[in-house]
């Protein structure tokens, strides 16, 4: 049996709602980190990046899901709903921070907004990922009907290249991580175009369908 | 020495400096790294003494002179100065420094200077960030003869009566409170006077968002955020933000430098 087979198996064993919990009790932790001084003297701004980054990291999980399955056959769809989600209270909590801790008005959110392109492709971002986690249900996927639903959630796609642009776009000088996110939001974005090997495990054939 | 009651006048208008564990643990110094802490974590490692300072370009008497040849006979004095990053943050600092007029004279200024330029140590062995060349190395920055000269201006040794901590620019540094943190330049081996204009570094690596001058300003953005307010360190994670002041509050002292000046193109 190889790697691949032996790994989904043992995922098979592992439920996907913990996931949930531990994305909560980070954001939570974070924040009480924040509170309690330990973020150091500016914990707007440090919280602010933290759950901004965070939310990058867990949406490049979650890009790189599929072609994790295509090209070595390990699946760990059945964790990506809950990823999803996580990923999205993450960009949540970073937006809530921007608006409410650091900005503080409605007047200067809204100028920000408009003015500043790396907030307004954030900003805009965000809003791609509000329909995205309502509809994160079996319940909505009836509704909409499997292809209606899978054409929706592909605005995954340019909602993580912008917020890992809105990375890239917000720094001063060069340094390299902002351009690493970018680099690997492109190559599994990129990775989606290249003709697919027939998945290794051979398994279940409708699967390929589902998990683009 | 004009302005030795720069620090009385500060508490006079309600400035409570930053605690040294505020002021020593929040910095942006590249050399070590561009995360806020790096410094701290980092700067341990900077060799500061011995220390010498090159002085060259139109001077009387250029040659590298010790630190302490350099600051001989200076009184360091106390200033309580408001600190404004150009990323929108501020604190407010004890400064023990002397005026860098007098050390200026000190040197012997040529009557055909107009510029003073300065130039960060580099010591890559000892500075992680160094190699990852986030920005460009040696950092340099420039000040214009008058601004250099105005009483003001401070080369600073030390906050709270200690040591300069080495994250915030041991031995020596400039500070220039009516301007953006970065054209304050730290842990400087090098200062020439000069007739042009010299290149500083955020100007020569994005000309649009960082300027020659820099001065604070509440009305000119930076082209990515806006500079109208300001967040004072240390207020916790439900501080508000405060109005930012034109010339960072001491517009009555240094507006006049700028007189006839458009602060929008030359910001």
């Amino acid at each position: 049996m190889d790697i691949a087979q032996r790994l989904n198996r043992a995922t098979r064993q592992v439920p996907a709602w913990p996931v949930y919990l531990i994305g909560a009790a980070w954001a939570g932790w974070l924040f009480w980190l924040g509170v309690s001084g330990q973020l150091g003297p500016e914990p707007i701004n440090a919280l602010e990046r933290r759950y901004g980054l965070l939310a990058l990291q867990v949406l490049v999980a979650v890009l790189a899901v599929t072609p994790l399955r295509v090209w070595t056959g390990i699946s760990l769809i059945k964790y990506r709903r809950a990823l999803g989600v996580t990923a999205f209270g993450f960009v949540l909590a970073h937006f809530l921070v921007w608006a409410v801790l650091d900005l503080q008005s409605l007047a200067r959110i809204g100028g920000e907004i408009v003015k500043r392109p790396y907030i307004t492709i954030g900003f805009g971002a965000f809003l791609m990922l509000i329909p995205l986690a309502i509809t994160s249900n079996n319940a909505s996927i009836r509704k909409l009907g499997g292809a209606a639903w899978r054409r929706l959630h592909k605005l995954t796609y340019p909602a993580v290249l912008l917020g890992a642009i809105h990375f890239v776009w917000l720094v001063k000088g060069y340094p390299m991580e902002p351009f690493l996110y970018l680099g690997a939001v492109i190559f599994l974005l990129a990775l989606r175009l290249v003709p697919k090997r027939k998945p290794a495990a051979r398994s279940a054939p409708q699967a390929t369908a589902t998990a683009r | 020495a004009a302005l030795a009651m720069a620090g009385g006048s500060a508490r006079a208008q309600g400035l409570e400096p930053n605690t040294l564990e505020q002021i020593s643990t929040y910095n942006n110094y590249y050399e070590f790294g561009t995360g806020k802490d790096d410094p701290a974590a980092y700067a341990d490692a900077l060799v500061t003494d011995p220390w010498a300072i090159t002085v060259d370009g139109m001077v009387d008497r250029p040659g590298e002179y010790a630190l302490a040849d350099l600051m001989s006979g200076l009184t360091v004095e106390e200033r309580i100065y408001r600190f404004r990053c150009v990323e929108a943050w501020s604190m407010v600092v004890p400064w023990n420094g002397v005026e860098l007029a007098d050390v200026l004279d000190k040197v012997g200024v040529q009557s055909s200077a107009r510029y003073v330029a300065f130039e960060t140590v580099v010591q890559p062995e000892n500075m992680p960030g160094v190699a990852r060349q986030v920005i460009p190395f040696p950092y340099v920055e420039g000040l214009r003869l008058d601004e250099a000269r105005h009483p003001l201006t401070l080369l600073a040794t030390g906050i709270y009566g200690q040591p300069m901590p080495k994250q915030n620019g041991a031995p020596i540094r400039l500070v220039v409170p009516w301007k953006y943190g970065f054209k304050s330049i730290k842990s400087i081996i090098r200062i020439t006077l000069t007739d042009t204009q010299p290149p500083t570094t955020w100007n020569r690596l994005n000309r649009r968002e960082y300027g020659f001058y820099s001065n604070v300003n509440p009305e000119v953005d930076h082209p990515r955020w806006s500079q109208a307010s300001e967040r004072r360190i240390g207020g916790g994670i439900f501080s508000s933000r405060q109005d930012t002041l034109m010339f960072n509050g001491y517009g009555d002292q240094v507006a006049s430098l700028y007189d006839g000046m458009d602060l929008q193109e030359n910001y």
